[in-house]
């Protein structure tokens, strides 16, 4: 498999940090994700005024749409959990879009990433159990009569581990797919410019895997928080 | 040894081939049956449409990471079998 030419990995090579930027790409895509949603947001919040201008109207627009839509789902007692969803909603969306510009690598298209992303998502739902339900949140693990216990408990900690690997798994394959078939089609068909439907349906997954990476966390977090049956 | 890597190197690539066609397969009926009775519920029910088709590419989602892990399966066997160096420097030298 050939390797893209990736701008800011030739960069680092001027730069002299070849070996650095070759075996760790996702980190210095990651890095300028975080540079864009960064000056994007401190750009939206420059002038903040009762009245909104643009950019503070679509960044509203952004945040409350979000918002609504997670107390929807988790109800009013998870709008503590609005900061973390929110960021793990733009942050993935972000990482895959920028996978469209030619000459930039998303991120998500490294294991790395998006098990970085599941493992933190995962941690937290253990995290928000034991902070609501104290030592009662072993009560989840057990199913609902007590003669089922040891076969119920491998099964919920094996479904919990698969919550990491499907979340990550998820998220790497679509990226991962989209990157190899850009990659093949160019090969084969670059010069009639076969890949543009493929990058048309990567605006289309790059959007609905950050959903579904959100809509799925915010299940996991409200499904700890609430009572066991 | 040479030839018993090519040989598994044939046995993985086949594999991956006929592994990637059934999951897709499968896939597409679940799919299938998934959009067929949301289109359904659209039809009996016009204002319900926004609702619907958000539970739907929800769903959608869901399906398609099925037929996400057997491609991941399906390229590890392709680009990371156990024999890599072997096959590597097989068809780097042909």
């Amino acid at each position: 498999m050939e390797h893209p030419y990736l701008f800011f990995v030739k960069l680092f090579e001027m730069m002299g940090l070849s070996h650095f930027a070759h075996a760790n790409t996702h980190v210095i895509y990651t890095w300028v994700v975080m540079a864009i949603l960064v000056i994007l947001s401190l750009l939206a919040v420059k002038g903040l005024s009762m009245v909104p201008s643009k950019g503070q109207n679509v960044m509203e627009l952004l945040v409350s749409g979000i918002e609504d839509f997670m107390i929807s789902i988790t109800g009013e007692e998870g709008r503590w959990l609005f900061p973390l969803a929110a960021t793990i909603f733009l942050y993935i969306f972000t990482c895959n879009i920028v996978g469209l510009i030619p000459g930039f690598f998303p991120p998500t298209a490294n294991l790395n990433t998006t098990m970085s992303c599941a493992l933190v998502v995962v941690v937290f739902t253990h995290v928000i159990g034991i902070q609501y339900h104290g030592a009662k949140y072993i009560k989840h693990f057990l199913g609902p009569v007590w003669w089922m216990v040891p076969i119920i408990f491998p099964i919920e900690v094996i479904g919990h581990l698969a919550r990491v690997l499907s979340l990550s798994f998820r998220l790497f394959g679509n990226m991962m797919g989209h990157e190899l078939v850009l990659g093949i089609l160019f090969m084969l068909a670059g010069a009639f410019f076969a890949p543009i439907p493929i990058m048309a349906l990567g605006i289309f997954v790059a959007l609905v895997q950050a959903f579904v990476f959100f809509l799925l966390s915010i299940m996991y977090f409200t499904s700890a928080m609430e009572h066991a049956h | 040894m040479e030839a018993e890597a090519l040989k598994f190197f044939i046995a993985c690539v086949t594999a991956a081939g006929f592994g990637i066609a059934i999951a897709a397969f499968g896939c597409g009926i679940g799919q299938g049956l998934g959009l067929k009775s949301a289109v359904e519920g659209i039809a009996r029910n016009p204002e319900s449409s926004g609702k619907v088709t958000v539970t739907m590419l929800i769903g959608l989602a869901m399906i398609e990471s099925l037929c996400i892990y057997a491609l991941v399966i399906s390229l590890i066997l392709i680009y990371a079998t156990p024999m890599a160096g072997t096959v590597n420097k097989l068809l780097g030298a042909a």
